[in-house]
């Protein structure tokens, strides 16, 4: 077991979302082992998973990575980049690996480097469902084939082997696909020796940088130090500072339960976890604890395309409009449904009004409207999207004159802030895969290329 | 003593916690606070249900969470993010009704 710190220089919450250039030299400074950045995210919904493209902008993206790997070049020292190009599927990857790729070729940087796919084929996730190997994340429903059949992309979040094989095999940077969160960080410190509980739950954090400091941001740097049974954490701005409270707090975010963290290959248990306060900016974390599973499963995640959407933006400012609202949406619902009733295509509509319960849906205590005015918007999925564009344009020209009970402004019942009001918003997903998958071998379905850059 | 949780609370939020579920935190300001909530039971399955009109069935834990003085609920979505009728894809705007949530403790 090594005596020394295991430093990482965690850059960003996500890649591409920035950080100053004084937080990352206080970074070098501290001599970090890892440089490395998580890229992903589930948060922005199924259509980037599915469409294959980065919800971060390339420029940025860019940026962030350039910084980055000219440091790591000139220190010897490894890059890994977590879930590459937001999502993690092959065309997500090809899109960071070609940023890498020409960041070296205008730097003039050489470098080992190693690409790991996680796109998991579909006749692979349809053998193992036969196999009974495939089970739902509750309340994710039971997969069906027919499901399966329509999924367009399918990805796994890889656990920290792949990684460490590839560092292994002599990788300077790696470019990963879909990873479970702490991966990034965790993989390297955990070849170099350190606990594999202290090093996920440091992942855990440094994953998203800044967040866990006071103030919080999602760019800028933070440094973790991981000894043997500790580890360390410090922003690099002097403006923030990490404290028991901003890091225990952080430790819930967007989990279920804060006590145990399931990930591949086992859970990471916070009942013992100590959080103490080593200086006003430094806080210091122990006993959390990796407890592996019996079986070793994969989280796999699915989008499956449901057709083109349009939508168009509206409001009202007329009271009595306002409180006729709901006949009007009804009675713009039936005549669109009459009017198409012999169309050869499916499609929804949805109307969310904002000002009563745009916002939180059927969750909304309160699904009044006690405003001065309504803001609308009208939402078409078809199977295409002249097919969604015909029923959006339809329904938006039938609200627009729609007579109301009691009705006394009768030249338009809606105001447009644009012309065209309508606008197309492109393919629709949906989630259709988010499952556990039971695995023999961690690093089987992550094939890794290396390449000499 | 009546409080509102955003009179004793510094954080309340709520995130998706995966695409299937809603995670709500609140993280009191003292640990004074935590406590006394806690141990009046102020935070439970029928206020959760009364307050986001859910069944009982839709709530997938509530736990306290010491080291940072919180109080964390977990629901299942409405719907899967991002399905037809989504209205939060991050679920990053469904505290509001958490904040003037009336506490006897």
């Amino acid at each position: 077991m090594a005596q020394e710190e295991f430093r990482i220089l965690s850059t960003t919450a996500i890649l591409g979302y920035g950080f100053p250039m004084a937080s990352f030299e206080a970074g070098m400074a501290r001599k970090p082992h890892l440089i490395a950045a998580d890229a992903g995210s589930s948060d922005p919904g199924p259509y980037y998973l599915g469409a294959g493209v980065s919800f971060t902008d390339r420029g940025a993206v860019k940026r962030d990575l350039e910084i980055m790997l000219s440091a790591a070049v000139e220190h010897g020292i490894p890059v890994v980049i977590g879930t590459a190009g937001g999502s993690g599927a092959n065309a997500h990857v090809n899109w960071c690996r070609e940023i890498v790729e020409e960041i070296a070729r205008e730097g003039n940087l050489h470098f080992k480097m190693a690409v790991i796919r996680a796109e998991i084929p579909k006749e692979t996730v349809r053998k193992a469902l036969r196999g009974g190997k495939v089970t739902p994340l509750h309340p994710a429903p039971p997969l069906t084939e027919e499901n399966l059949d329509e999924t367009v992309c399918i990805v796994g979040q890889m656990g920290v082997e792949p990684v460490i094989k590839a560092l292994d095999q002599g990788a300077q940077v790696v470019v990963a696909g879909r990873a479970y969160d702490p991966v990034c960080f965790a993989a390297a410190a955990m070849r170099a020796g350190y606990d594999q509980g202290l090093a996920t739950h440091l992942g855990k954090i440094l994953e998203c940088a800044s967040i866990a400091a006071v103030p919080g941001s999602g760019s800028d740097c933070m440094f973790g130090y991981l000894g043997k049974d500790y580890f360390r954490l410090e922003p690099l701005s002097p403006a923030r500072r990490c404290t028991t409270a901003s890091v225990a707090a952080h430790t819930l975010y967007e989990k279920t339960n804060p006590y145990v963290l399931p990930g591949p290959g086992g859970s990471l248990d916070l009942t013992e976890t100590k959080f103490e306060q080593e200086t006003e900016r430094i806080a210091r974390v122990s006993g959390s604890k990796f407890v592996p599973a019996r079986r070793y499963t994969v989280k796999l995640e699915g989008a499956r395309r449901i057709g083109y959407r349009t939508v168009s933006i509206a409001g009202t400012r007329d009271p009595v409009m306002m409180r006729e609202i709901d006949a009007v949406t009804r009675g713009v619902r039936e005549r669109v449904a009459d009017n198409f009733k012999g169309a050869a295509f499916e499609y929804t509509l949805h109307f969310i009004l904002y000002g009563r319960d745009g916002v939180m849906g059927s969750l909304e205590p309160t699904p009044v409207i006690d405003g001065h005015e309504l803001g609308i918007v009208i939402e078409a999925v078809a199977d295409t999207q002249a097919h969604a564009d015909t029923i959006c344009a339809f329904a938006r020209s039938t609200m627009l004159h729609y007579g109301y009970e009691g009705r006394r402004a009768t030249a338009g019942n809606l105001a447009f802030p644009y012309s065209p009001s309508d606008f197309h918003a492109g393919e629709v997903f949906v989630f259709s895969v988010y499952h556990l998958l039971e695995v023999e071998d961690p690093c089987a379905l992550f094939p890794a290329e290396h390449a000499e850059i | 003593m009546n409080v509102n949780l955003k009179d004793i609370a510094g954080i309340i939020r709520s995130k998706n916690s995966g695409p299937y579920e809603l995670t709500l935190d609140i993280l009191f300001s003292t640990r004074e606070w935590y406590e006394r909530v806690r141990d009046a039971k102020a935070i439970h399955e029928g206020v959760v249900c009364a307050l986001y009109k859910i069944p009982p069935e839709k709530i997938i834990n509530i736990v306290h969470f010491e080291p940072a003085d919180a109080i964390k609920i977990t629901i299942a979505r409405p719907l899967c993010s991002g399905d037809p009728g989504e209205t939060d894809v991050y679920g990053a705007q469904q505290h509001a009704p958490l904040l003037n949530l009336a506490i006897e403790c």
